[in-house]
């Protein structure tokens, strides 16, 4: 695994462009009530070596754009529009023989849930092996094993020369996410996906696996989509932010950005509702009101308009992903509000917060 | 292992010997024609009848029957009621023609049962699948009786293509085929559109797991997706109703098709015994197919540790 070296260039071949670029993604599922609309028109950029984070809550769409991005949403049932390019390559229009060429070997996925992400049935030694055997037949089982050690060592299991031959459920929680994320690494990816991939762990297991993944990106250069719904998570490894809303990017900025400068309501309740241990405890953590909306029936205009304390009538309008602060043009939001407005509403109680709606 | 084995022999012996009492006490409580009486024959004198019942051991107490019965069904000497033949040797002589019978109807409905189960999985909600499952229910609906008649009338009466009934023993293998084929065809179809229905709704949950999932992001081939992580975690429902199945069969549960067959297996010869309530035949055939039952049972568990390594043997037994 020595093979890469810690300074290559990631994305061989281009100028220098971003390694993957999505533009107006859009995934509809026809289902028995109706077609949902999961994903409706996300643009980002990802730049070799950095750590995007997409943030939302459940169903806001950020786990269907990551598996849209490798074409696991594909079925007869969806419907996908707008492009995915890596490298320069589009990936949409690939087939699924060439898609799998480039699953695992230039962007791989890990998933929330270790207990479950691993066949129980293969020993994880096998499993990795499978990986390296499906992208080059050419390589031996024997050195397949030798490397599948490696990798388990990189990603910090102890005794990975035994523990290779174990199985899943002999693995504990952390360890197995280790071992998902060693998996990934097979193939030397250019891009890692990791879906909520510390939601089901302890938090204490939770930042070894977040420092291990920070520590790939800065050794490998592994350029990082980390689909999380935890801020904290969040703070911790993210360069960039995308915070999605009912299927939609309702803003995208450096992590400095959302964290000291947020601009939409939304993310102003994501970030009120955190615990911090640096401020009194209020009574009640506070919430954003109301669910999520119905994929199905999304609200008209701006989707979070229902739970937003501070609606006006021109919420009734879609506002664009727009930059709105004239120093910042890489700091977008969806919110009719004015900066000034904004730099206003979101103090509650001395820190940025969403108010409790009026009425 | 070993510790697991010698559980479960000593619970098979349990349940054969409780299958045992329980058909030694239905057959003496339920209201039958006095066996003396008929093996005697319809014109004996009561004389006759007694000395019948000295010899048999009628006169005895139940328990000692049941214990001479035993005796006689494990020493290998027990004799029918009716033609004083030995049903040992009897059930003996019908093994190879039962164990052709369902060995090779085992393999036709599993391997049907498996091609189109898999096919319907993979094609799920398409044509094809749509068309094996009707394909399947029609299957699953015709009555054994109805479907060997069918066949027979067809292809032994309108086109003489097989021959119409018995067994050939395997040293002509030839002929041996040709008397089964039919057979195998009338048992094998029922099973096959069963397993297919169960292999495919199996595989639709497996499916949906996250490690299917992994699979694919891992960049696996579809097939390879299908068949290293779809088929082999879905193998458990379809190998523990083969195991129920085919120990029943095996043990002499083919009864319909070897009579409509005319096969002299294991199962004519239960028929037979029903037919004429011959206690010691009924008993050993029993046994012989409750044998079956139960070794297929620990042979099936034994195949659910090798599927799945999570499941060890003998790890509950503490």
């Amino acid at each position: 695994m020595s093979a890469t070296p810690e300074t290559a260039p990631v994305s061989p071949g281009t100028g220098g462009g971003p390694l993957l670029e999505v533009d107006g993604l859009r995934v509809g599922f026809a289902t028995e009530d109706g077609r949902v609309q999961a994903v409706d028109g996300v643009d980002f950029q990802l730049e070799p070596g950095e750590v995007l984070a997409i943030v939302g809550e459940s169903g806001s769409g950020k786990s269907v754009t990551a598996q849209t991005l490798i074409g696991l949403t594909r079925s007869p049932n969806s419907h996908i529009e707008g492009s995915v390019k890596l490298n320069g390559e589009e990936l949409t229009t690939l087939s699924e023989a060439q898609l799998q060429k480039v699953r695992g070997r230039q962007i791989a996925m890990i998933f929330q849930d270790p207990m479950t992400s691993m066949n129980p049935v293969y020993t994880v030694g096998r499993q990795i092996i499978e990986a390296i055997r499906a992208h080059d037949s050419k390589v031996g089982k024997r050195d397949a094993h030798r490397q599948a050690i490696e990798l388990l060592e990189a990603v910090g299991i102890p005794d990975a020369d035994r523990r290779v031959d174990a199985y899943p459920h002999e693995f504990s929680g952390g360890m197995r996410q280790r071992a998902m994320i060693a998996m990934g690494l097979a193939l030397e990816p250019s891009i890692l996906i990791a879906d909520e991939p510390t939601t089901a762990l302890d938090v204490t297991i939770q930042a070894q696996i977040l420092d291990l993944i920070q520590d790939l990106n800065r050794s490998r250069g592994l350029a990082t989509i980390l689909i999380t719904h935890d801020l904290g998570v969040v703070a911790e490894v993210a360069d960039r932010v995308l915070v999605m809303y009912g299927g939609k990017v309702v803003e995208r900025g450096t992590l400095t950005d959302i964290f000291y400068d947020p601009q939409h309501p939304y993310t102003w309740g994501l970030l009120g509702s955190l615990t911090r241990l640096d401020q009194p405890r209020p009574h009640r953590l506070p919430q954003i009101s109301g669910a999520p909306p119905s994929l199905l029936n999304l609200p008209s205009g701006c989707a979070f308009r229902p739970r937003c304390p501070h609606e006006f009538g021109k919420c009734k309008e879609v506002p664009g992903l727009e930059a709105r602060l004239p120093e910042d043009p890489n700091h977008r939001d969806r919110c009719w509000l004015t900066a000034e407005q904004k730099r206003r509403l979101r103090e509650v109680e001395g820190r940025i917060g969403l108010e409790e709606p009026r009425g | 292992m070993l510790r697991f084995l010698v559980r479960r022999v000593l619970g098979a012996i349990a349940v054969l010997f409780a299958i045992s009492v329980l058909v030694f006490l239905i057959f003496n409580v339920v209201p039958a024609t006095n066996p003396a009486q008929r093996i005697a024959g319809k014109n004996a004198t009561p004389q006759l009848i007694k000395n019948v019942e000295k010899e048999w051991g009628f006169d005895k107490s139940l328990p000692e029957q049941y214990w001479t019965q035993m005796k006689l069904i494990f020493t290998g000497e027990v004799k029918s009621y009716n033609a004083h033949i030995n049903v040992d040797e009897r059930i003996v002589e019908g093994i190879p023609a039962t164990a052709s019978l369902c060995i090779g109807a085992a393999i036709i409905w599993l391997a049907f049962g498996f091609l189109f189960g898999y096919l319907s999985a993979v094609r799920s909600g398409g044509w094809l699948d749509r068309g094996l499952t009707v394909l399947a229910l029609i299957g699953i609906s015709m009555p054994v009786f109805w479907l060997a008649s069918i066949l027979l009338y067809y292809f032994t009466y309108k086109i003489e293509l097989f021959p119409p009934s018995g067994y050939e023993p395997l040293s002509d293998p030839g002929k041996w085929f040709s008397h089964l084929i039919l057979p195998w065809i009338s048992l094998a179809v029922l099973f096959a559109g069963f397993y297919s229905r169960v292999l495919r709704s199996s595989m639709l949950d497996v499916m949906n797991e996250d490690y299917v999932r992994t699979a694919r992001a891992k960049g696996l081939s579809q097939r390879r997706v299908m068949v290293k992580h779809v088929l082999r975690n879905s193998l458990i429902p379809v190998i523990t109703l083969f195991g129920l199945d085919f120990g029943v069969l095996i043990g002499g549960g083919a009864i319909v098709t070897e009579s409509l067959f005319n096969i002299e297996g294991v199962g004519l010869f239960t028929a037979e015994a029903l037919k004429q309530q011959d206690f010691p035949s009924i008993m050993a055939v029993t046994l012989f197919g409750a044998f079956f039952i139960v070794l297929f049972n620990i042979l099936v568990d034994i195949g659910y540790a090798y599927l799945d390594p999570r499941i060890r043997l003998g790890a509950s037994a503490a």
